[in-house]
């Protein structure tokens, strides 16, 4: 078979005020027909810049240099004009985040409609056949209803969908697909790849794939190409990959999965934070007078209890709750039903009241980019808490940053820095240290490893395992992967759609889940 | 030196990349310094005066005519050739009947006759010997075209164009200056507590503002300065009472979007008092978006000003206004002089004000790219 989209020693450097960064370096690869290709790979090691590279759509800071030909013709030297034609109807692209990917003004139909009549002049009914034909193709149902639906009203799968119809309007030879899945759940996810499998398939086109996931890569891929550091270092069929990876950095990588099991909790724990029914609903008002007709029920009945030196985890996709419980106890969102904390109801308490209890409770955030204010020093962040809570005499707010910066890893010579600074890692352990400087005895872990590459997340989730043996702290550890909730919880909560769906000990939870949906979400993680 | 943030470093360092903004600044700032020594620069009063071998100094001190051996117990007037002559001899008698005479004959034989031993007198001036409100009776026809005396003329009162621009300019940017910051700092404030605390507060604030916003200014400052007499407080307290809601809006718009970013709530999970997140968290996302304002503020006020002396609804006559100026030439056609001062001292300082503030836009805004 011969090569459709051929890259050969492609360089790609980003120019802004005088410095250069090289993202790329001397990449070469190749998509045949009828393949699927994967790049694998952690952020930042120029993956996506490769992809968006072929035809040229990168920013105007960016310097290629190299060779990118689609059967045989440069699309490196190539005109705008050209390039207009490759992309979307020779080359297609699928990007990550389907809510941003679609124009929210704009149906879907329209929306898909532009393409076909841009490239190859259907209008009309011709034109509308063709949309639906496509829509089915997808697996959109009420495929005819959909054409006038806008974005916000499909699921992000759905939307998916949709962006995969667009993809496919014109027959394209290659499809591009960027992080096409890593914005959607679980289940989700696996239906798209099924989805994407089949289509490639049946129209027996080459599909570049890009992902830092390793199972979708082993579930979808022909060849792997790994990518570290915006150069290749190590290819092959997929097959060989996985089973003899050569280079220390794939071995690295696919041994990166949080592993081992938490350390048991002792018999006499004391029970630090339990709600019997906790309710968070918001009221729909209605009418003239705004009078309460119903409520959207956000958080229904939730019942749990965390002892100290405990993890309990809550597990749900998106929209099922689980943020909203971790807000309701951290009592950051009002809420319904009693909260006991420490042996105290803390519903209902004032700002004021709560306040010395806020010590005790620490929270850290999915977003390690956006939990931490990027005009403060690490110092600053680290011990604004102190501020707040005050130091026991005798101590040096800055020497006490310095001990809890070491306990999370970092070097406490880093603390005059600024959060942009650091990388993703590195960040969420100063969010670590802000929590663990005030020495609670709850810490709310919201998605804290989500936002992280695998091998990050291992290191995290080895570091929270030690800090809550050495301090007994008692976890909520909210997370849509399965994989991480079981190395690290006891106890686990599976939510849907604000309801407790099952709740039991992780152990028998994992091997022997009692309803369907657990059934489907273990299913779909390939656990 | 204060020592600045990397962030401060790269905001001045894209600054001092926009040439233009930067020599604006320059610019400015050396017109600015000068006409903040405006007493100096420009005043009827010497700057240093030598009297029998004793230093004066005029500018900042009050000195009856006695002390120069005149006859009246009130200031000096010292563009008089009678005082002038007395503090050049000394206290010669004969300067009451001919001080020109006396002069003359200093000036050739180096003495006077009466003189005492002591050195002979003199007198420094400033640049500009007139004050924004001396009259010349000297000059023959008001207004006077711009001569070596006066260099851009004098208006129909023959007072010196060129000293009232410098104290008019001085004049409208602190008036500008006082009046961006207190409604910068009303506005912020206020669009703080409506964006933070959002509901309730921000529902009826909001409203009251909109009302507030659609009130005529100028037709209520017009009545106000026709009941009070209007001075420099109470016409800053009124304009800054109508301009503070232009920071509202956007300064509640950054507050309403940051109150959810996850540090924000991660300092509310902390326990930090929401008086210290709003300062420490949140206003510093807001500062982009009032530093874009500012500059409209700023030449708005300026304006605005200018508007109402221009009206006679401004500042009272006793202030030296280019707004009175402008009006002036607008009256006298004949005599160009007043109208280009007027236009050009404008046109300039707004036009430097603008370019500052844009660069320092620019130098805010994190996108922007200076090669």
């Amino acid at each position: 078979m011969s090569a459709v989209l051929e890259i050969e020693g492609l360089d790609v450097a980003f120019v802004q005020g005088g410095n250069r960064s090289a993202a790329v370096r001397g990449v070469t690869f190749h998509v045949d027909a009828g393949e699927t290709v994967a790049i694998v790979g952690e952020s930042g090691s120029g993956k996506s810049v490769t992809a968006l590279s072929t035809v040229g759509l990168l920013p105007d800071s960016a310097e290629v240099s190299g060779a990118v030909r689609y059967r045989g013709e440069d699309l490196l030297g190539a005109n705008e004009r050209t390039l207009r034609r490759v992309r979307g109807n020779d080359i297609s692209f699928i990007f990550q985040e389907p809510m941003t990917s679609l124009n929210p003004l704009h149906t879907i139909g329209k929306q898909l409609g532009e393409s076909l009549a841009l490239h190859q002049g259907l209008t009309g009914q011709a034109a509308r056949a063709r949309i639906l034909d496509l829509l089915n193709r997808v697996g959109i149902r009420d495929a005819e209803d959909r054409l006038s639906a806008f974005p916000h009203q499909l699921s992000g799968g759905q939307r998916q969908r949709v962006m995969i119809a667009m993809a496919l309007a014109n027959g394209p030879d290659i499809l591009i697909a960027d992080e096409p899945t890593t914005a959607l759940d679980v289940t989700i996810q696996a239906q798209i790849l099924d989805l994407l499998a089949e289509i490639q398939k049946e129209e027996g086109m080459g599909m570049l794939f890009i992902t830092h996931d390793l199972t979708v890569v082993r579930r979808i891929a022909d060849r792997v190409y790994v990518m570290k550091d915006g150069q290749i270092v190590e290819e092959g069929p997929t097959a060989a990959i996985f089973d003899a990876p050569e280079h220390p950095y794939t071995q690295k990588l696919l041994s990166a999965e949080a592993a081992g099991r938490p350390d048991p909790v002792p018999d006499d724990a004391a029970e630090v934070i339990s709600t019997p029914d906790l309710r968070v609903w918001f009221p729909v008002r209605t009418g003239l007078m705004r009078r309460t007709t119903g409520h959207i029920k956000a958080v229904n009945k939730v019942d749990l209890s965390v002892r100290a030196g405990e993890t309990l985890g809550i597990v749900g996709e998106s929209g099922s709750g689980k943020t909203t419980v971790a807000l309701a106890l951290m009592r950051l969102i009002s809420s319904q039903g009693q909260i006991r904390f420490d042996g105290r109801d803390i519903q209902g308490l004032r700002n004021k009241a709560l306040r010395p209890l806020r010590r005790d409770m620490q929270m850290v955030f999915q977003d390690p980019y956006g939990s931490l204010s990027p005009r403060m020093t690490v110092e600053q962040i680290v011990t604004e808490g102190l501020s707040v809570h005050g130091t026991d005499a005798g101590q040096d707010p800055r020497e006490m940053a310095a001990a809890s910066l070491t306990e999370v890893g970092l070097d406490p010579a880093m603390m005059d820095r600024y959060p942009h600074e650091f990388s993703g890692g590195q960040r969420q352990r100063i969010a670590i240290a802000r929590a663990m400087i005030l020495k609670p005895k709850l810490v709310v872990l919201d998605e804290p490893t989500s936002a992280l590459d695998m091998t990050v997340q291992v290191q995290i989730v080895d570091l929270l395992r030690d800090l809550q043996q050495k301090y007994g702290l008692a976890y909520l550890f909210i997370s849509h992967d399965l994989r991480v909730v079981r190395a690290l919880s006891h106890q686990v909560i599976v939510m849907r759609a604000g309801d407790m769906v099952e709740m039991g000990p992780a152990a028998t939870l994992f091997e022997a889940p009692q309803s369907d949906y657990t059934r489907r979400l273990l299913d779909a993680a390939y656990l | 030196m204060i020592r600045l943030s990397p962030l401060q470093r790269r905001r001045w360092q894209n600054f001092r990349a926009n040439r233009r903004a930067f020599w604006s600044l320059v610019v400015f700032c050396i017109l600015f310094g000068i006409s903040l020594c405006a007493e100096i620069v420009a005043n009827d009063k010497p700057i240093l005066v030598s009297y029998r071998g004793e230093l004066h100094m005029p500018v900042f001190r009050f000195y009856p005519e006695t002390a120069f051996g005149g006859e009246f117990e009130t200031e000096a007037e010292y563009p008089a050739p009678e005082v002038a002559c007395l503090i050049r001899t000394g206290g010669v008698e004969l300067c009451f009947d001919d001080p020109e005479g006396v002069m003359a004959e200093m000036a050739e034989t180096g003495a006077v006759e009466g003189a005492p031993e002591a050195e002979a007198g003199w007198i420094l001036w400033p640049p500009v010997p007139y004050s924004f409100n001396t009259i010349n009776y000297g000059v023959r026809t008001a207004p006077s075209a711009p001569d070596a005396d006066h260099w851009l003329g004098t208006d129909d009162q023959t007072r010196d164009v060129l000293a009232r621009v410098i104290y008019g300019f001085r004049i409208s940017v602190l008036f500008a200056l006082v009046v961006t910051f207190c409604a910068s700092v009303i506005g912020i404030v206020a669009g703080a507590v409506q964006g933070y605390f959002g509901g309730w507060i921000d529902l009826i604030f909001q409203r009251v503002v909109e009302i507030w916003q659609s009130t005529p200014s100028l037709y209520i400052i017009i009545i106000l300065a026709a009941i009070f007499t209007m001075n420099f407080t109470l016409l800053t307290l009124l304009i800054v009472a109508f301009s503070w809601t232009a920071l509202v809006g956007v300064v509640r718009a950054e507050f309403l979007r940051a109150r959810n970013f996850e540090y924000v709530r991660a300092a509310r999970a902390l326990g930090v008092r929401d008086a210290a997140i709003i300062w420490r968290h949140v206003l510093p996302n807001a500062i982009v978006a009032t530093v874009t304002l500012l500059p409209f503020l700023i030449t708005g006020s300026i304006s605005t000003l200018a508007s109402l002396d221009f009206l006679g609804f401004g500042l009272p006559p006793s202030y030296p206004s280019l707004g009175e100026l402008a009006l002036q030439g607008k009256n006298r056609l004949n005599a160009p002089w007043l109208g280009f001062s007027a236009f050009f001292t404008f046109a300039i300082m707004l036009s430097l004000l603008v370019f500052i503030f844009e660069g320092v836009r620019d130098a805010f805004d994190p996108r922007k790219t200076f090669r």
